[in-house]
């Protein structure tokens, strides 16, 4: 049943965040820390677990599937409810900030980066999409 | 009869934002192949699209949710708030693979750390050259350089003023939206071909919106290893910018 798969998910979700709120309150960050990281980490370790046991059927796969692949759409409604304008007005502070922040991390990230041996772990390039990398 | 349907599509909020999506989504895809030979992506387009929206939603109502405060549109705000985003971010972890994740532990941990202090510094120096000199909006304007959640949580734990607070979320704001708008075309500069690479990035790039959108816009499958390591991003920069990082600020400027 796809249900069971969207329950999975739901229930990582949920455990995650609110793991994620009650380490925030151990270490008084007042905010949640990582909640959605632990939730993938459990979701992660939960396929792992159920493929070994056999319990997870393409159609339990789907449920879960299905979400993954919203994910741009989701992606797209989230720009769509920016407070674009607030940045736009934020004046030279907030644009110098925000630019110089962006391009001292990019060039860190290309640094970084350009160490890496790639052979062997470069995903295979992605041509148009095929029902098996929308998966 | 024209009152009729906006009653429906008012009705039904959160169905409404699926067909208005994905039409943005299919007018994008359009775009992608026929304006630019498939070199811009189709994610990338729908997410300036969606930009623009919200540009066009807040001059409309003069709210602070973009399209999502017009009232047909409201269930956008649904849709695209923190409860699915969160819920589609966690469901990509499907695909990650374990082995790849595991190797780039310590490099994500490191990317962390310089992707709170880099942006910090860069942001206070910035603050510091437009002239404020207190500590208090110096790390709140800092902070705002990491994550617009990091800024106002920073300032309200420390106690900036209002308009110091919309200026780091200002900063903040416009972060996320250059690293959704730029990360594609950077891409090659980046290095970001690899579930590690995808890691480091999220590390330094720091924002959960910018650098999902940022990823699924270059490459899908590298979403996921991104968004683990992003999403610890904020929680550390709320945790060091109303400690030591304000501290720091205030030994420093005294």
């Amino acid at each position: 049943m796809i249900i069971y798969g969207t329950a999975l998910l739901a229930i990582c979700h949920l455990l995650g965040i609110f793991l994620g709120d009650l380490l925030g309150t151990l270490i008084g960050a007042k905010t949640n820390v990582g909640g959605v990281g632990i939730a993938m980490i459990l979701l992660i370790c939960a396929r792992l677990w159920m493929h070994k046991k056999g319990w997870m059927p393409e159609q339990t796969e789907m449920g879960v599937a299905f979400w993954g692949a919203m994910y741009i759409p989701v992606v797209v409604a989230m720009a769509a409810q920016q407070n674009v304008l607030t940045a736009l007005r934020g004046g030279p502070v907030a644009l110098l900030a925000a630019v110089g922040s962006v391009v001292v991390c990019a060039c860190v990230i290309a640094l970084i980066n350009r160490g890496e041996k790639v052979e062997g772990t470069a995903l295979p390039p992605l041509e148009v999409p095929t029902p098996a990398t929308v998966r | 009869m024209l009152e009729l349907l906006e009653g429906t599509a008012r009705h039904n909020g959160l169905v409404t934002a699926f067909a208005l999506v994905g039409l943005v989504m299919l007018i994008s895809m359009k775009l992608s192949r026929h304006l630019t030979m498939g070199r811009v992506h189709g994610s990338a387009i729908a997410i300036v699209i969606g930009l623009g929206l919200a540009y066009w939603g807040g001059v409309q109502t003069g709210g602070t949710k973009g399209l999502a405060d017009v009232s047909l549109f409201a269930g956008v705000g649904l849709m695209g708030g923190a409860m699915l985003r969160d819920f589609a971010i966690v469901a990509t972890a499907f695909e990650v693979q374990v082995v790849e994740a595991k190797k780039a532990g310590m490099v994500g941990v490191a990317a962390l750390l310089l992707g709170t202090f880099l942006p910090f510094i860069v942001g206070a120096g910035v603050a510091y050259a437009f002239g404020y000199r207190d500590a208090v909006s110096i790390t709140t304007i800092g902070a705002g350089a990491v994550t617009y959640i990091v800024g106002p949580v920073t300032g309200a734990a420390i106690g900036a003023t209002s308009d110091v607070m919309a200026l780091s979320i200002a900063a903040g704001l416009i972060k996320a939206i250059l690293v959704m708008v730029a990360t594609p075309a950077a891409a090659k500069f980046l290095g970001l071909r690899t579930p590690r690479s995808a890691m480091v990035f999220g590390g330094l790039a720091g924002t959960v919106s910018g650098v999902s959108a940022g990823l699924a816009a270059t490459d899908r499958r590298l979403v996921p290893y991104g968004a683990l390591v992003a999403t610890f991003h904020t929680g550390l920069g709320c945790l060091l910018g109303p400690s030591l990082l304000f501290f720091a600020t205030r030994a420093i400027v005294g």
